[in-house]
């Protein structure tokens, strides 16, 4: 069954593991390479909230927003991202309503999150999870 | 720098705002950390000139493998201490590490003065020297919060400051890190005051590309698993260190009412569990770290007739409710969290702050100064003469505040109480009592902490073998010179044992053998030995004050001629390494 990610962040600890482990996929030590991002509402004494693609499945504004073709709709939610295809013009990022991709200088292209899972894995307060999606 | 082999140097001039990088491969044995800044701080100090003159430094550094192992989350600042005037060493997590190692510095060097308060915004590609005036006299937290505003970078940055004590330079003036976490110890707060220097922020916005993706992810795995399904770990999240209250006290180690005692029959009110039923209310991590040990507990604080009432929250811990709880004969969570809010807010070190007022309140009550000298009376249990003694050491009202900001060493040289001021070598006491290894840690530690050598954990009450324990101090002090290189969370030292260390470095590609680690860290104390014998520090001829001698730590009583009798053995082993 496809499934997406979803988050709870009552219990986030603001370890950052997530986005460490997201761009360590990648291939980076790095937070700006990866897709999901833990921010302080109001500095540290606030809350933490997570800004992460939200898995849409139907308008999925990005993929509108995106000529080239670079982006494909997922199984379950979300896109991919084909980088070959990506010419870097930016469209899908103001598109996104929820400022969920943020571009890569380093790598030249979006940075996309692509529903793998695998920052659920790592998250010690399994603020994160995946959840099927009808 | 990881997978390099250099370790990248950034040296800021404050007086003519200058900075500049050096690749430097010769330090890349030390690994990073205190290693590496032991290094840069042997070269750049100045032993001639005062402790506090422009021409002085303050080095931080990250380590080896900061950040990308979890627990590995300390930056370590080097620099001479106003407090104990010899070798200054202090360990801070929360974001600091990871965003100097995403701008691609291992460490920072700062000399020189500026001429007015400025705030240093370092990146990846820049640094910018910006006008502070307007935040001068600001409290740490709102500071904080400006430059959070004025800054990019949110969610990779971190902001280190200072409050009204290291602008007055009080000698134990703290340096605030992202809120939670501190260069709490041994005045390095004072050291950016006398450079005009409130605060510095870093934004890490660069990466690093993995060089040996499948293998590095494989230690990682494993030590994730092990961070998060290990004991000790799991304590350190459910109650924090704020459990050891009651161990402590159930063992008779804990000092209370300036060490008076080291056990009471009455602290339930300021137990871990207390703390966490009563005032918790969130927990959170320094970056890099799934256990997430720090507090944070909330008071409701009364600002205005009518019911009209604030909630504070503030991060607390086992060594701040000792210092600021027991030690003062507080019985009272609310009260202990209010005074941590206002060592915060004025950047003091909470463990130093309460031992001078310990010492304050037993001077006082011998008569040793009048209430013409402290303002308000100092009394066990009186927090709200604390509070206001806290104020006027921040503010140095008049010339016994300014004394008791020198710490309680200094302090009780002028108004006497020497044998109860609680300090070893001028840094004020940690809350552990336990026996010869908390005495002997401390003493001989480089840093004068209980976390130098954590002797501490040593004692299991009565006597044992003190050779041996000689021994074990010393041992455990050279292998924190490699953790404290990496630079790991104290917290997780059973978790990263050489092998582990071993196996950790190589997946990102430094191979070393047991041998040369232990190589590393032998010529790492060295240097920090070298440091402190060119400060004119003579371990030989500490002496400490006999109160230690004669309150109990579980149940022993330590020997005061034996225990001078190790030192000098100790300091006999430093000398033969020195010279080795
Ligand atoms: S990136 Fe934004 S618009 Fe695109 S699928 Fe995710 S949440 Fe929806
Ligand atoms: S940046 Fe790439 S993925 Fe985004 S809209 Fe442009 S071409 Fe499409
Ligand atoms: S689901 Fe995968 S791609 Fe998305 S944020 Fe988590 S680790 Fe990154
Ligand atoms: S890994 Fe979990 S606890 Fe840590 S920052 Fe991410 S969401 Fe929060």
């Amino acid at each position: 069954m496809a499934k997406r990610l979803r988050y709870d962040m009552n219990a986030c600890l603001g370890c950052q593991t997530c986005s460490l482990v997201c761009s360590t996929l990648s291939g980076y030590h790095s937070l700006g390479e990866s897709g999901i991002n833990i921010k302080t509402k109001g500095g540290l004494q606030g809350k933490f909230v997570c800004v992460v693609c939200a898995g849409c499945t139907e308008n999925i504004s990005c993929l509108e927003a995106c000529k080239t073709g670079a982006l494909k709709a997922r199984n379950g939610g979300g896109v991919l991202l084909d980088k070959n295809k990506c010419i870097g013009c930016k469209k899908c990022i103001s598109a996104c309503s929820i400022g969920a991709i943020h571009y890569s200088d380093n790598l030249d292209r979006p940075i996309i999150c692509r529903q793998c899972g695998t920052c659920a894995k790592y998250c010690p307060h399994n603020c994160l999870y995946m959840e099927e999606v009808e | 720098m990881l997978y390099t082999n250099h370790i990248r140097v950034l040296s800021i001039n404050l007086t003519d705002e200058t900075y500049k990088i050096e690749h430097r491969e010769d330090l890349k044995q030390y690994l990073g950390g205190v290693g590496v800044a032991s290094k840069l701080l042997e070269e750049n100090i100045k032993p001639d000139a005062d402790i506090l003159d422009p021409s002085q430094c303050i080095v931080f550094a990250i380590g080896a493998i900061s950040t990308i192992f979890p627990v590995i989350t300390k930056t370590v600042a080097m620099f001479w201490s106003p407090l104990t005037k010899e070798l200054g060493e202090s360990y801070a997590g929360g974001r600091m590490a990871m965003t100097m190692l995403m701008a691609h510095f291992d460490a920072i060097v700062i000399t020189g003065k500026s001429k007015r308060p400025i705030y240093l915004a370092i990146e990846s590609h820049n640094v910018e020297f910006r006008d502070a005036s307007a935040m001068w006299g600001i409290r740490s937290d709102d500071v904080g919060r400006i430059i959070r505003e004025r800054e990019k970078g949110a969610g990779k940055r971190s902001i280190i400051r200072i409050g009204e004590a290291g602008e007055n330079q009080l000698s134990f003036a703290s340096v605030c890190v992202d809120t939670y976490r501190h260069f709490g110890r041994m005045g390095l707060g004072a050291v950016m005051g006398s450079k005009n220097l409130k605060a510095i922020s870093i934004w890490g916005k660069g990466d690093l590309p993995i060089k040996n993706q499948k293998a590095y992810f494989k230690v990682f795995q494993d030590l994730h698993k092990k961070a998060i399904t290990t004991d000790v770990m799991k304590k350190y999240h459910d109650l924090g260190t704020a459990m050891g209250v009651n161990l402590m006290n159930e063992k008779g180690g804990i000092p209370i009412l300036n060490l008076q005692t080291s056990q009471t029959d009455d602290i339930e009110n300021l137990s871990g569990e207390t703390f966490a039923e009563k005032n918790l209310v969130r927990k959170t991590a320094c970056a890099g770290c799934p256990v997430g040990c720090i507090h944070i507990g909330q008071f409701r604080r009364e600002f205005g007739k009518g019911y009209e009432f604030e909630a504070v929250n503030v991060g607390y811990d086992y060594e701040l409710i000792f210092s600021l709880g027991t030690f003062l004969g507080l019985n009272d969570s609310d009260e202990v969290l209010e005074l941590i809010e206002a060592v915060e807010d004025y950047g003091m070190d909470a463990i130093s702050a309460g031992v001078v007022l310990g010492w304050a309140t037993e001077a006082y009550q011998n008569g040793l100064f009048t209430v013409n000298e402290s303002l308000v009376p100092l009394e066990f249990g009186n927090q709200k003469n604390y509070l206001a003694a806290l104020k006027h050491m921040a503010k140095r009202t008049n010339e016994f505040y300014y004394n008791l900001g020198k710490g309680c060493a200094h302090a009780s040289s002028i108004y006497g109480g020497q044998d109860y001021a609680m300090h070893f070598n001028g840094n004020e006491m940690s809350g552990y009592h336990t026996g010869y290894g908390s005495v002997l840690g401390s003493a001989v530690g480089a840093r004068h902490s209980h976390l130098c050598n954590g002797g501490y954990s040593f004692d299991q009450g009565g006597e044992g073998n003190p050779e041996e324990l000689l021994d074990k101090i010393y041992n455990e002090e050279l292998d924190r010179c490699i953790l404290n290189s990496l630079i790991a969370c104290l917290f997780a030292r059973k978790m990263y044992d050489k092998d582990t260390i071993l196996n950790a470095l190589k997946s990102v590609d430094v191979v070393m053998t047991e041998e040369e680690l232990d190589n590393a860290a032998k010529e790492i104390f060295r240097t920090k030995l070298r440091i402190k014998k060119m400060l004119g520090y003579r371990l030989k001829s500490l002496r400490l004050p006999k109160r230690f001698f004669e309150t109990t730590g579980f149940g022993t009583k330590i020997d005061e001629a034996m225990t001078y009798e190790l030192i000098k053995k100790y300091s006999e082993k430093c000398e033969a390494l020195m010279n080795s």
